[in-house]
């Protein structure tokens, strides 16, 4: 009975729109990371660290002035995914955690929702470098 | 004074609503109840530094503004009963410091007006005490905090997913009010167990609190031999948009009809036209800021004769949620009756 009530996921539409968002947010930081080259006088791969950091910090910007959850209600995963997504979640814990003071408040809470995200990255890079690292021995 | 009927039901003789209020935040300002407040705040901080101060401000206010109404002193009231969805009742509490008076703090989650309604209609109708005042708080970023994510974090919310109320409602029961007919009394309550079957979703509570709801509202009409046809509004408190179809269906089961006498205070307080309010209001000032604002002015105002308030709440907390249990929920109702 509840499952027969239960208002249905519109999966098409969340799906279209964080492709399209998603998609956009990848122009942006391909297009910063032009300007990047062109008057900034970096190399390709020099550029992708201050692409990232302008990301971040638009998307911190806009957490700070309360508008990236709104986006983000909109958009989904198309700006969860990309490194704004990362940004947010520690702006938001942190703005969250003012209250409490900078140590055990900002400091504590900082990571609360971004802690995941480092500790699996981390695990899932050290088992990716292993087999990288093993594979070619055992096949070679 | 109060007697049992059956094992859930109290019924109570001489307890009135002598005075009460609602305020309320923002969003819940915009809603299609707006002129039934006492108060709209225009800011979700209420002029305070953090959230929970807003929240105990909610609550401060409210009880201020009742008392006023009431025409009482602070030194008249007996007893203070209230709680709220923090842990360990900490608006409930801080606003019981400043207030200075006897204080027993409870808690149902988002039924917990319908409790703190009963313990006091209980007081007051015992004779133990002539003035009780009842109060419950809740405000969206605080709960949002505790319960789900930091305000500002970009997750996308599901269309089942509660929208916590920013508010506070209070109101003052004695053995006597001014105003002869068109007083409002508490009529009786009936308090309900925790049921569960096995729900999980924390941002689909509705879903977990039907079988509460429905069991407290049957329980209800078997024990008072009453049946939907004599109340003029049924209203459940936070089941919201998509929770009131489910408990239409399901009290069939237990054989009553609920027909368009039945509402739902979440989906009362706010217009699904509104942003992001999802499946409607929750937590523990939806019930109360709708009870004692509107509804009880359309009781005074005699568009109502009796009303049927079943509080609804969910038992969790964050830490069950993550061990994986299922979600209790309990639902306490309230007879209100405008005197003829």
């Amino acid at each position: 009975m509840v499952k027969q009530h239960r208002p249905p996921r519109p999966l098409v539409r969340n799906a279209v729109r964080a492709f399209a968002v998603g998609g956009l947010v990848c122009d942006l930081g391909q297009w910063i990371q032009s300007l990047y080259m062109r008057w900034g006088g970096f190399d390709r791969e020099a550029a992708a660290n201050p692409t990232a950091a302008t990301l971040v910090f638009a998307a911190v910007l806009l957490t700070g002035l309360g508008v990236y959850d709104r986006f983000a209600q909109w958009a989904g995963a198309g700006l969860a995914v990309p490194v704004t997504g990362f940004a947010n979640a520690m702006s938001a814990s942190a703005i969250e955690a003012r209250s409490e003071g900078l140590v055990l408040g900002v400091g504590a809470n900082m990571f609360k929702m971004a802690g995941p995200v480092i500790v699996f990255g981390v695990v899932a890079a050290f088992f990716v470098a292993l087999i990288r690292a093993v594979l070619p021995r055992l096949i070679g | 004074m109060a007697r049992s009927l059956g094992r859930y039901t109290w019924q109570f003789d001489r307890v009135f609503l002598v005075g009460e209020a609602a305020v309320v935040g923002p969003k819940e300002g915009e809603g299609p109840l707006r002129d039934d407040y006492d108060g709209i705040f225009s800011c979700p901080y209420a002029g305070q530094p953090n959230w929970e101060k807003a929240e105990q401000s909610f609550l401060r206010d409210a009880c201020e503004k009742a008392l006023e109404k009431a025409g009482k002193a602070k030194e008249e009231v007996g007893l203070f009963v209230a709680g709220d969805l923090m842990n360990q009742l900490t608006t409930s509490s801080f606003v019981a410091r400043s207030l200075s008076l006897p204080y027993l703090g409870v808690f149902s989650a988002c039924a917990t007006m319908a409790e703190a309604l009963a313990v006091a209609a209980l007081a007051v109708d015992s004779e133990a005490e002539s003035l009780v005042m009842t109060g419950t708080a809740s405000h969206n970023a605080t709960a949002e905090r505790q319960y789900r994510y930091p305000t500002e974090y970009g997750a996308q919310k599901a269309d089942t997913a509660p929208c916590t109320v920013s508010g506070g409602g209070a109101a003052l029961l004695g053995r006597d009010s001014p105003g002869g007919a068109g007083r409002v009394r508490v009529a009786a309550a009936t308090l309900g167990k925790v049921v569960d079957l096995g729900a999980k979703d924390p941002l689909n509570m509705a879903t977990a609190m039907v079988p509460a709801a429905a069991d407290t509202l049957a329980v209800h009409f078997s024990e008072m031999k009453r049946d939907p046809s004599d109340y003029d509004l049924i209203v459940t408190g936070d089941l919201g948009f998509h929770g009131m179809p489910v408990l239409r269906d399901w009290i069939r089961r237990h054989g009553y009809d609920l027909g368009d006498r039945y509402s739902d205070c979440g989906a009362l307080i706010y217009s699904p036209t509104q942003p992001e309010v999802f499946n409607g209001g929750s937590g523990s000032a939806c019930c109360a800021v709708v009870t004692f604002g509107h509804l009880v002015r359309r009781l005074r105002r005699g568009e109502l004769r009796r009303v049927l308030v079943a509080a609804t709440g969910s038992l969790h907390s964050t830490v069950s949620a993550r061990q994986g249990e299922t979600i209790p929920a309990i639902c306490h109702a309230v007879v209100l009756e405008r005197e003829t």
